[in-house]
């Protein structure tokens, strides 16, 4: 079975679960000055699923240009100093109309990939609108999204949550995913574990998301 | 067979009486409510036309955001009419009566709708996604020429039932079941893969004390409602055929896991006094697809065919009742 998943890109809802709890253990270990992955399970009906849920992290500064140049104005001699220092240590650094957004990660049982679902805020706590996510994502996405309104990011109800989110549509997901690990030397069953791992590597990209480099390491 | 119910379907339309919030109505007297057919397979925002229609003159000034509300609890507009209908009524009310504002908007629960074109858009992601479930990929409806897209849209639109088969039957999405059945040269990697079938899930709990479904109270919240989107899924060597009963417990695992193994020890005696429960930890009360209360043990995979919506996705609203735990 295991084959024909990495064959077609997709994974499983049982490796889902497994590949999101390591990938939130590595993120954690790893990235000590970031908020931490938290593992949320679904519950429905008043029944608490054991292996059925979403990946959150919650508050966090995107790296984008807007907020590289706020960072510079800050002046932090560390930096200067260590050009080694992950950048990510820098987003604690608040600036005056700082926004902050949550990330949360859900499976998709249609297309059986992991798909994005985030939202942005203002320091007030408002949401952000679609024109002022525009201003902070890639410009490469702004590009896309200028193309395709419709069917690369929109809003829709998280699968959980009965509210409204952003979310990357995934029905292409399989189809790079699959050239990813493909290109991996891991074995089949090693890979499946680095799925999520592999996949925010693409999808951080696509909202300014930094991950670091340690995750991609053995543990 | 297949083709009356497709037009069963195609036919089926709510009686709505639509209201204006007494919040919009700047005009003495106010007006009338409006009684308007909604397809069963039809979504509220593209009832907007007529609606404007008749309530424009009594509108406050300001920019069109609407939305509709049932006794206060806020419509998810991507959902069809009729599977609202089936879902929020326990009780059928005829005509139902629905409450259209055309200010403000709950944003923070209602995911905003811009119009025609939001709605044709998820219609057509859900049609992508129903063509993922029955293929294994979309392709079919991403090369979809637009001339093809903007007919099939209209055709839904205008409740042209010949009109939309033209063009859906060349996608080559149906029927569920047999059809499916993977050619010779590809059986080696086919094989292994299930029959999936489109399903949403719109689950409603209602306590064991109410007798009569028809008392259930009446929604004020989404959190009361589960909704799941998840394809029903069978391997081929598993054979015979599915009752809708089997489809539901396979889709629901955790809702119908039996009471038998959380307590082993317990209920080895069974006293003939007691009860009898089910051995699972929930009972089903009441099934409904497009307006009717289907057979436990209809067939799935024909139920399926026959009572699917237009994207390929069968609608099912389940009403269940927690069991009471046995000590």
């Amino acid at each position: 079975m295991r084959g024909v998943c990495t064959r077609s890109g997709s994974l499983s809802a049982a490796d889902f679960y497994a590949s999101a709890i390591y990938f939130s253990q590595r993120w954690n270990e790893t990235n000590s000055d970031f908020p931490n992955w938290v593992w949320i399970p679904c519950s429905r009906l008043g029944a608490i699923s054991e292996d059925e849920g979403y990946l959150v992290l919650e508050k966090i500064k995107l790296q984008t240009e807007r907020n590289d140049s706020n960072l510079e104005l800050n002046n932090c001699d560390s930096c200067a100093n260590d050009e080694l220092t992950d950048e990510a240590t820098l987003v604690d650094v608040h600036s005056h109309d700082a926004h902050l957004y949550d990330l949360h990660i859900a499976y998709s049982f249609t297309y059986k990939v992991p798909v994005l679902y985030f939202r942005g805020y203002k320091s007030d706590g408002c949401h952000l609108s679609l024109d002022e996510i525009k201003e902070e994502l890639p410009s490469h996405s702004v590009e896309i999204l200028q193309k395709s309104k419709w069917t690369f990011m929109t809003q829709e109800e998280h699968p959980y949550l009965n509210t409204p989110w952003y979310t990357l549509h995934p029905c292409g997901t399989g189809d790079w995913m699959k050239l990813l690990l493909s290109s991996t030397s891991y074995g089949d069953k090693a890979s499946l574990i680095q799925y999520l791992p592999a996949w925010l590597s693409v999808i951080g990209q696509t909202v300014g998301l930094r991950v670091p480099l340690e995750l991609y390491s053995p543990s | 067979m297949e083709e009356e119910a497709t037009k069963y379907i195609w036919e089926g339309a709510i009686p709505l009486q639509i209201k204006l919030h007494e919040s919009e109505i700047t005009s003495f007297p106010p007006p009338p409510p409006l009684m308007i057919l909604g397809l069963r397979i039809g979504y509220l925002p593209l009832l907007v036309p007529p609606l404007k229609a008749h309530f424009s003159s009594t509108l406050p000034p300001g920019t069109d955001n609407v939305w509709f509300d049932y006794k206060g609890l806020p419509l998810k507009w991507y959902i069809p009419t009729g599977v609202l209908f089936d879902l929020l009524c326990a009780e059928p009310e005829r005509p139902w009566n629905l409450t259209v504002h055309f200010r403000g908007s709950p944003g923070d629960v209602l995911t905003p709708c811009e119009g025609e074109e939001s709605v044709k858009w998820s219609y057509i992601n859900s049609l992508k996604e129903a063509a993922y479930v029955i293929n294994g990929n979309c392709k079919n409806v991403m090369n979809m020429s637009q001339a093809d897209q903007y007919d099939l849209w209209q055709s839904l639109l205008k409740g042209n039932m010949e009109g939309y088969l033209k063009i859906s039957s060349r996608l080559k999405l149906g029927p569920f079941g047999e059809d499916s059945l993977p050619s010779e040269a590809s059986e080696t990697v086919a094989s292994s893969r299930p029959s999936r079938i489109p399903v949403r899930l719109y689950v409603r709990s209602v306590g064991e004390e109410i007798v009569d479904i028809e008392d259930a109270p009446i929604i004020d919240s989404w959190d009361k409602i589960s909704y799941i989107n998840r394809p029903f899924e069978i391997y081929k060597e598993e054979g015979g055929y599915v009752s809708l009963k089997q489809a539901l417990k396979s889709l629901l695992p955790e809702t119908f896991n039996t009471n038998s193994s959380q307590e082993e020890s317990s209920t080895n005696v069974k006293d003939p006094n007691a009860p009898d429960f089910e051995d699972d930890n929930a009972k089903l009360r009441l099934v409904r697809v497009q307006g009717i209360e289907p057979d436990m043990d209809i067939p799935f995979f024909w139920l399926a065919n026959c009572l699917r919506n237009p994207e390929f996705y069968l609608h099912i609203c389940v009403f269940i009742s927690k069991q009471p735990k046995l000590i």
